[in-house]
């Protein structure tokens, strides 16, 4: 059934809700990076939940004009009207009061929200306003999506991903570095306008999909996930597009194998085990290979300046130093050095003394900086500097 | 009317209070923290500890749906915390990555189980049903000194009261490290406060919180009151103390404009229902804020 | 790594008499991810004496005053205070953070904050007596700032601030103070009130610790130096450890050569 689906063999409806969702993937995910990358993920949050007066009253508009009300384009229209309204409001608290971010963010959220919830319950009250079904697009509703809803979503979905392909290179500049972005002579206020704009169109095309509440995790998931796989701005945009796309693709079609699915919570569960196996496994900023990393580190730390002390015939304080040296075979049960130990002890002390040569001598300074107290002397100089170091400093000490 | 508005609207006008005095207050040292936003992530991740609370025991009772939420709180918080750290993603990408995932899996739960003969959906966890929370036994005034009649108040407005002095005690006793560590948490630190735990405790203060209010009131007021009172108050006043007490003021007339306005608004502009008293009081709380970030005195920094 | 201080004992903590060093750190290494920022480091402070910090910029002298409160976790090391450990001797130490790591945006007073210092003594519930208010006064009156008692922390200038800051550690009556750059970013004034007050406490037997920027004035206003740049480069006394070649050492080819001079010349 699964695999039925994912081929797209489930019918019509199936296979026009997962190329939507497809569309909208690939397009909120690539948003959704340079949101993330300018650290300011959760004020989507606030653009989503904002719609809902907007979508309201997109309705009882409609309604007043003799419609039934449920055009998507006219409702998309009233909500994207309001999301731009509660980002004026956030970005007003933000810069003429002394409100955080955060908390305007926040308020924004679920002041609209609330003001949402009273006009959904107006609506309930006047006639033709019962089987408006504004419920839906708190977390979405894909059953009897129409094609025109389709084609609406698919097309939406595209232009945001070429307004995307088109801004990639100063946005990604105001998301490092907005002060030099400045310099560079990009206007940051408008281009930040631009990335709210097109989180904004995510947003309002994604409602009927995944519903208002959750289509911020489409937004930031998928960007999250990317930055797990790549420390370059331009790869986080196009894997956080290719996951996000995924993740709809995948949810949209598993969503239609059973009943009870539904879409918009199945797309983002998708998204999230994306986004756990990558924190959990990428190779280089993974949490196992990050752990393992540390303790390796770790692990030197306390070896090196365990031998240190060894060698100036110092106690060990740390237990944890002792037991590191005695598991190497450096330190006997009672605390007394081994010969190995005391062989390593000396070696360590020598590569010590070369680095205080090292930082002492004006022509190697600038080599000094990579002492970390970890980097061994062969790293980091050549064999002629090493001999010449060592033939300063005499014979080794025995320790 | 006395007696109608004893049993129909008092309770909800209590119970609508205290659960805005109760968010309000530990919302001040979160929005000075700039943690506003984990109360929202909180009230999102409530309903699916609701959820699962509700298929482990099969049953729609208090204190299970009340252990399930505290639990899903923890759980959130502390996938925030792993994401933040072990991940190194911000703060705030961490909070969207684990409340939508969440909210996303109590959703799916609901859908999958059948939960058509109980009163659990997701609007119901949005918007609360503060309406409903009636006093049939009130007969009249004279009834708020019926023993008898008392006992019949709805359990809804005993537990948030008991939240609401907890909450209270919380914020009383620990008032000097909360406000040492929210300052300058390096400075309490160095003076030996346990800064960590501190920070914890707040957040499973406003856990217990949003879980009692969410409850008879809905997320929205939860997330609302947690950051919309406090907000205002800070505009009015450059002192802490008056800051706390400028946000329970705020908290309390939302509450009670915000219930009366959509109890008695609709009528008066002659629509014949009455609307969402949780949206109404959300809204009344923002349009607070909206007047303080116009007009108040200390509106900036 | 001079071997006069490197006693060999058993245990760092003797809890002895008044010669007892008030602050001694044993081989602490501090990582933030995997790059040490202070790797293995010994320091033992004099007792009465003005001891100053120094290093470049990221040479780990901020880190090394945390992770010696624990501010900051430390992956190796032990810390003495007073010959007893951190926790049951941290009434004794005043620390003075830098002054840009909090919000001065936060709704309180200049007294309030001066009043945070003692919370040692008053504890979670105790009263705010009148000796307590005094202790506030003096402390603010001795940095120049009993004017600004009621003043939003908001409006203060950069210098004002640190005074400020100065005053809270003051109150706390310690016997270790600790300061994170007292001098940076801050009005000539202030600098000249902040070091009478120093040498002030040094004059009544207190130990001053002090992380510090710039080098033309270690010699004028501190006792002893510690030279740090991840690992330590040098300790003692100024006119035995403030030496060019030891400052060469610490800051590599980036102490400018007018500065070397200008210091061979201090130096007599």
């Amino acid at each position: 059934m699964l695999a039925d689906a994912l081929l797209l063999q489930l019918g019509y409806n199936a296979t026009l809700v997962a190329f939507g969702a497809t569309a909208l993937g690939l397009a909120a995910g690539a948003t959704g990076a340079f949101l993330f990358l300018r650290k300011r993920s959760l004020v989507s949050d606030a653009v989503s939940h904002a719609t809902l007066p907007g979508l309201a009253l997109a309705f009882l508009i409609m309604v007043a004009f003799g419609g039934d009300g449920r055009s998507l384009l006219g409702l998309m229209a009233g909500s994207a009207v309001s999301a731009a309204t509660g980002l004026w409001c956030v970005s007003a608290l933000t810069r003429h009061t002394r409100v955080p971010e955060d908390a305007a963010i926040g308020a924004v959220l679920s002041v609209f929200f609330g003001f949402g919830v009273v006009l959904l319950t107006v609506i309930q009250s006047v006639p033709s306003g019962r089987q408006a079904g504004l419920e839906g697009f708190l977390l979405g509703s894909t059953a009897g999506m129409l094609f025109t809803d389709a084609v609406i979503i698919a097309l939406g979905g595209i232009v945001v991903l070429l307004a995307v392909a088109v801004l990639r290179r100063p946005l990604t500049i105001v998301a490092f570095d907005p002060g030099f972005g400045q310099t560079q002579g990009l206007r940051v206020a408008r281009l930040d306008m631009a990335l709210m704009l097109l989180v904004m169109a995510v947003t309002v095309v994604g409602l009927k999909i995944v519903g208002l509440i959750l289509i911020v995790a489409m937004l930031i998931i998928p960007a999250v996930t990317a930055r797990f796989w790549t420390n370059r701005a331009s790869v986080v945009v196009i894997l956080a597009g290719l996951f996000g796309g995924l993740a709809g693709y995948v949810g949209a079609a598993t969503s239609a194998s059973a009943p009870d699915l539904p879409t918009g919570p199945i797309i983002v569960l998708t998204s999230f085990v994306f986004f756990a196996l990558s924190m959990a496994f990428a190779p280089e900023r993974g949490v196992l290979a990050a752990l393992m990393r540390h303790r390796r580190f770790e692990r030197l730390v306390h070896l090196r300046q365990g031998l240190l002390a060894m060698a100036q015939g110092q106690h060990v304080y740390e237990s944890r130093t002792r037991r590191l040296l005695r598991r190497q075979g450096f330190m006997r049960p009672d605390g007394v050095p081994t010969a190995t130990g005391k062989n390593e002890a000396a070696r360590t002390l020598r590569d010590e003394a070369r680095w205080q040569v090292v930082r002492a001598s004006v022509n190697l300074s600038d080599l000094a900086m990579r002492d970390d107290g970890l980097t061994p002397t062969e790293d980091v100089l050549t064999a002629d500097q090493i001999a010449e170091i060592d033939r300063r400093l005499g014979p080794p000490e025995a320790v | 009317m006395g007696a109608e508005f004893v049993a129909l609207s008092l309770p909800p006008m209590l119970i609508g209070t205290l659960a805005a005095l109760a968010c309000a207050l530990p919302g001040n040292f979160l929005v000075l923290r700039r943690q506003s936003l984990v109360g929202d992530a909180i009230s999102h991740v409530v309903l699916t500890g609701i959820v699962v609370a509700f298929l482990i025991t099969g049953q729609i009772a208090a204190w299970p749906m009340m252990l399930g939420a505290a639990a899903a709180a923890v759980v959130a918080v502390t996938l925030i915390e792993v994401i933040q750290r072990l991940g190194r993603v911000d703060a705030g990408a961490a909070m969207g990555v684990t409340f939508t995932a969440m909210f996303a899996f109590g959703v799916l739960l609901l859908e999958q189980s059948d939960t058509s003969g109980v009163h659990l959906d997701v609007e119901h966890a949005l918007y609360g049903n503060l309406e409903s929370l009636i006093w049939l036994d009130a007969v009249g005034w004279s009834s708020l000194l019926d023993p008898a009649a008392l006992a019949g108040l709805p359990h809804e407005l005993t537990r948030m009261a008991i939240v609401f002095a907890l909450t209270l005690a919380f914020i009383l006793v620990l008032w000097r490290p909360l406000v040492l560590s929210t300052f300058d948490e390096d400075y309490a630190r160095a003076l030996g406060v346990p800064v960590r735990a501190l920070g914890l405790g707040l957040v499973i203060v406003a856990a217990i919180t949003a879980v009692a209010a969410f409850d008879a009131v809905g997320s929205i007021i939860v997330i609302a009151m947690f950051i919309c009172p406090p907000a205002a108050a800070r505009l009015m006043t450059n002192s802490l103390v008056h800051q706390v007490l400028w946000s329970l003021a705020f908290a309390t007339l939302s509450a009670l404009l915000g219930y009366i306005l959509a109890g008695y608004g609709p009528l008066w502009v002659g629509l014949p229902n009455t609307v969402s008293a949780a949206g109404m009081i959300a809204s009344v709380s923002g349009l607070i804020l909206a007047i303080c970030a116009v007009a108040a005195p200390r509106r900036r920094g | 790594m001079s071997p006069v201080e490197l006693v060999a004992r058993n245990d760092l903590y003797t809890d002895g008499g008044t010669a007892q060093s008030p602050l001694e750190i044993r081989e602490m290494t501090v990582s933030y991810g995997d790059q040490p920022v202070v790797y293995s480091v010994d320091m033992t402070v004099r007792p009465g004496a003005m001891t100053a910090i120094i290093g470049p910029n990221g040479a780990g002298k901020s880190t090394l005053l945390k992770a010696a409160l624990g501010i900051v976790p430390a992956l190796s090391g032990r810390v003495a205070v007073f010959g007893r450990p951190l926790e049951n001797a941290r009434h004794k130490i005043a620390y003075v953070p830098q002054r840009a790591s909090v919000d001065w945006d936060f709704p309180t007073r200049v007294s309030d904050v001066v009043m945070m210092g003692l919370f040692g003594q008053l504890g979670l519930m105790g009263r705010v007596r009148g000796l307590h208010q005094e202790r506030v006064y003096t402390s603010l009156a001795r940095v120049g700032m009993q004017a600004f008692a009621d003043r939003q922390i908001g409006q203060l200038s950069g210098g004002q601030q640190q005074r400020v800051f100065l005053a809270r550690a003051l109150a706390q009556g310690a016997d270790l103070y600790l300061l994170d750059e007292p001098f940076a970013g801050v009005d000539a004034a202030t600098e000249r009130a902040i070091i009478n007050v120093l040498h002030a406490l040094r004059d009544e037997g207190k130990t001053v610790v002090a992380v510090h920027h710039d080098l033309s004035t270690v010699r004028s206003y501190f006792d002893d130096v510690f030279l740090i740049n991840r690992r330590k480069m040098g300790a003692g006394p100024i006119d035995q450890a403030f030496t060019v070649p030891a400052l060469q050492a610490t800051y590599g080819g980036r102490l400018a050569e007018g500065q070397v001079a200008q210091l061979a010349l201090d130096a007599g």
